[in-house]
């Protein structure tokens, strides 16, 4: 255990805090998504019923909301990279697209769930429907953060104030990836199975 | 003048964060006796007026039972061991000038305040604070006519909730900090082991607690919109919540040892004057641990009428990480072989720490086989134990960090005479009261029952009941001690060195107390933090900061 007195700096890690904590966060978030997936999955083998209650659900809204959840997780990229180039105005501009592409997501989740409700599908019309509810409206939170995050990095970079912290869409763009992932993972667990 | 005011309020210096976390986890302690108080009282004579409070109704007393547990662990243990240390120490023991994220720090802190203001609050709404166990198990937990509770239970969830964002903030900050900000020279393997401990335990935090975040979701849906994930009778399953809740409540038991053994290490090894023995395998030790902990959870839900072929695999887990653990407890007793102890309050309460907890390990051992754990399962043996493994961790190794850490924490010592007493007083009534309760817990009697008499088996065991008890209080008394040395030093005790205790790690090379930015000139570090009685040193401590250059002049 021979090592140089200076082995490390002042600033030992390779990443910059904001991005370590960021990371630590994703961690954290995933744990809960991972339970709730588990114990869908878990209860859903132990008794029968599931597929018929699933097939109520609309599956070309969801197919619809796939492609631009994943349609946004490109433009937020293309924010990143041109808030790095220091094109702020393109970066506003995908970012503005992120956003709308964010709300569209939510206007088609609330019209499903609209929809659901008047065929009297609600949180207590079977164990289905409960887990049903219960992971899409916690990603539907987590989606309406991202879209206030984003929103935030937007009138930033409309005013001009980003090109100081370009990292933070990054950073934003971690987490918006995140949201996106899970939504890969609910989609086929509860339309397509 | 105002200004300045809130900015102390709203500090984000670690140091007035650490502290802030100590008077709210103390102000909790002081609930929480008091909760133990009338637990004991009700127990020892049924159905009388306890001294001070009056009758204590059965919904009450589920309150009680529900509260105290809630209290101890969210809001006394993990504020304590965790926030209150490791906000204090990491930046001091990596050489930093604060955390990396200390508006996130102070933010942390403010939700916790938040969540203590919401668990407060939830003993006087009616119905009462919630009343289904800690454990929080439906369906108890998820119908009111269950309990006869009100608006307690949501409340508790919401408290839980609060509590585990700021944790969890507060576990992106430790980590965060330390991989960032360490002092030039301050490797991994230079760390003190404490903040290896502190790191540890907030990683599996982060992993464990998302399935219960998740699980309380699912419970306050179940309670507010008519959902039945936890009820049989639409499809849901009681046992959800267990898996759920076991998941992440073992982990969380060693997210409160972690930093108490830590606590005992770093004391031990300065009273000693001795390197800690066996420093690397301690670390890999406590990783090992920490992903053991991830899978023992089911040895809580051995009579639970979960699959019974799943209590085999989960016995021999649970007797695996008894393994690791036993690997450091050798080598912390391997660090004080032949060592030079000098036995001051610290001390004694790190020594404290250590002989209480091998107990708790050591009944451990019986309830987590399932052979043994099906007769003595939510007994009062059960009770013992977890009070032998938290109590020793929590109490005398919280102890024993703030009587060690004090002079740098408030720049004043404690009174030693006073430490004294309140140690042996400590150590003997606890005593006292827990190895008496094993008896009671193999004689049958069952916890969480408001009148043991109602119960022709357990008669016999009113005296010895009224025995812990007496014991119980006077433990709780025997505290005021603590209480008066602990405000009395720091308006009049002795003025505190940098470095009372000689000691190696960073935090003791600035001042008592260290200034805002915690350093005069950003420290660098040389050594590891345990060199201690080196042969070519004529000092038989030698600072992380010290150059091999200056440790040679010193012996010359």
């Amino acid at each position: 255990m021979i090592l140089n007195p200076q082995a490390t700096t002042a600033f030992p890690s390779a990443e910059p805090a904001g991005k370590n904590g960021t990371w630590w966060f994703l961690a954290s978030e995933i744990p809960i998504f991972g339970g709730l997936i588990a114990a869908y999955i878990v209860m859903r083998l132990g008794s029968a019923g599931w597929s018929e209650a699933s097939s109520h659900l609309n599956f070309t809204i969801a197919l619809i909301n796939t492609f631009l959840l994943l349609t946004s997780s490109m433009t937020i990229v293309m924010a990143h990279a041109a808030v790095q180039h220091n094109a702020l105005k393109r970066g506003a501009s995908f970012l503005g697209l992120t956003i709308l592409l964010g709300l569209g997501f939510l206007g088609m989740k609330a019209f499903e769930y609209s929809t659901e409700i008047s065929h009297g599908f609600l949180p207590s019309s079977g164990i289905f429907w409960s887990f049903y509810y219960a992971m899409t409206g916690l990603h539907a939170l987590h989606v309406l953060a991202g879209i206030i995050v984003n929103a935030v990095l937007w009138t930033q970079a409309l005013r001009g104030s980003l090109a100081r912290h370009p990292h933070r869409v990054e950073l934003a763009g971690l987490y918006w990836h995140l949201v996106d992932i899970i939504w890969i993972f609910l989609f086929p667990l509860l339309y397509l199975a | 003048m105002s200004s300045s005011w809130t900015s102390r309020i709203f500090s984000t210096d670690h140091k007035v964060i650490a502290k802030q976390y100590l008077t709210l986890s103390l102000f909790w302690a002081v609930i929480g006796a008091a909760t133990a108080y009338l637990i004991r009282w009700q127990i020892a004579h049924p159905d009388t007026e306890a001294f001070g409070w009056g009758y204590i109704e059965p919904q009450v007393y589920n309150s009680l039972v529900t509260m105290h547990g809630t209290i101890m662990v969210f809001f006394v243990a993990m504020p304590l061991l965790l926030s209150v240390f490791g906000n204090f120490l990491i930046p001091l023991m990596i050489g930093a000038k604060d955390m990396a994220f200390p508006k996130l720090n102070a933010l942390s802190f403010w939700l916790f305040f938040l969540s203590s203001a919401v668990l407060f609050a939830s003993f006087f709404v009616p119905g009462g604070a919630a009343a289904a166990g800690w454990t929080g198990y439906p369906p108890l937990s998820a119908k009111n006519e269950y309990t006869g509770g009100a608006y307690g239970m949501d409340m508790w969830l919401l408290a839980l909730a609060l509590e585990f964002a700021s944790f969890l903030l507060g576990g992106i900050n430790f980590l965060t900090t330390t991989m960032n900000m360490r002092a030039p020279g301050l490797t991994w393997f230079r760390l003190p082991v404490l903040v290896w401990m502190q790191l540890t335990a907030a990683v599996i935090f982060m992993l464990s607690v998302g399935p219960l975040v998740a699980g309380a979701i699912l419970l306050l849906m179940d309670r507010n919109l008519g959902t039945t994930f936890y009820l049989a009778d639409g499809g849901g399953d009681p046992l959800l919540w267990q898996h759920l809740f076991w998941f992440f409540g073992h982990p969380e038991v060693y997210v409160l040892l972690l930093p108490g053994v830590g606590i005992m290490l770093e004391v031990i090894t300065v009273f000693a004057r001795k390197p800690v023995f066996a420093f690397r395998p301690i670390i890999y030790a406590t990783i090992v641990a920490g992903f053991l902990s991830f899978i023992v959870w089911a040895h809580h839900q051995y009579i639970s009428g979960m699959d019974p072929r799943l209590a085999m695999p989960f016995s021999i887990t649970t007797i695996i990480i008894s393994v690791p653990f036993a690997l450091i407890i050798f080598s912390i007793i391997a660090t004080l072989w032949g060592s030079n102890i000098s036995l001051k309050s610290p001390m004694l309460f790190a020594l404290g720490t250590l002989g209480v907890f091998i107990f708790g390990g050591l009944t451990g051992i019986f309830n987590g086989s399932a052979p043994v754990d099906i007769y003595i399962h939510d007994t009062y043996f059960v009770v013992a134990h977890f009070h032998y493994t938290l109590f020793s961790n929590v109490f005398f190794g919280g102890f024993a960090g703030i009587y060690f850490w004090f002079p740098k924490m408030f720049g004043r010592m404690m009174n030693e005479t006073l430490g004294k007493i309140h140690f042996w007083l400590t150590f003997a009534f606890f005593n006292a009261v827990f190895i008496p309760m094993h008896l009671v817990g193999l004689r049958g009697m069952m916890r969480r029952i408001a009148n043991p008499m109602q119960y022709e088996f357990l008669k016999p065991l009113e005296s010895l009941n009224m025995f812990i008890t007496l014991m119980a209080i006077l433990l709780i008394l025997s505290q005021a001690v603590f209480v008066i040395n602990f405000f009395w030093s720091m308006a009049r005790g002795a003025v505190a060195a940098d470095n009372p205790w000689q000691a190696n790690t960073l935090e003791w090379s600035t001042r008592s107390p260290p200034p805002h930015d915690n350093f005069a000139s950003p420290p660098v570090v040389y050594r590891w933090p345990y060199d201690y009685s080196r042969p070519d040193s004529l000092s038989d401590w030698t600072p992380q900061d010290r150059s091999d250059d200056n440790v040679r002049a010193t012996a010359r």
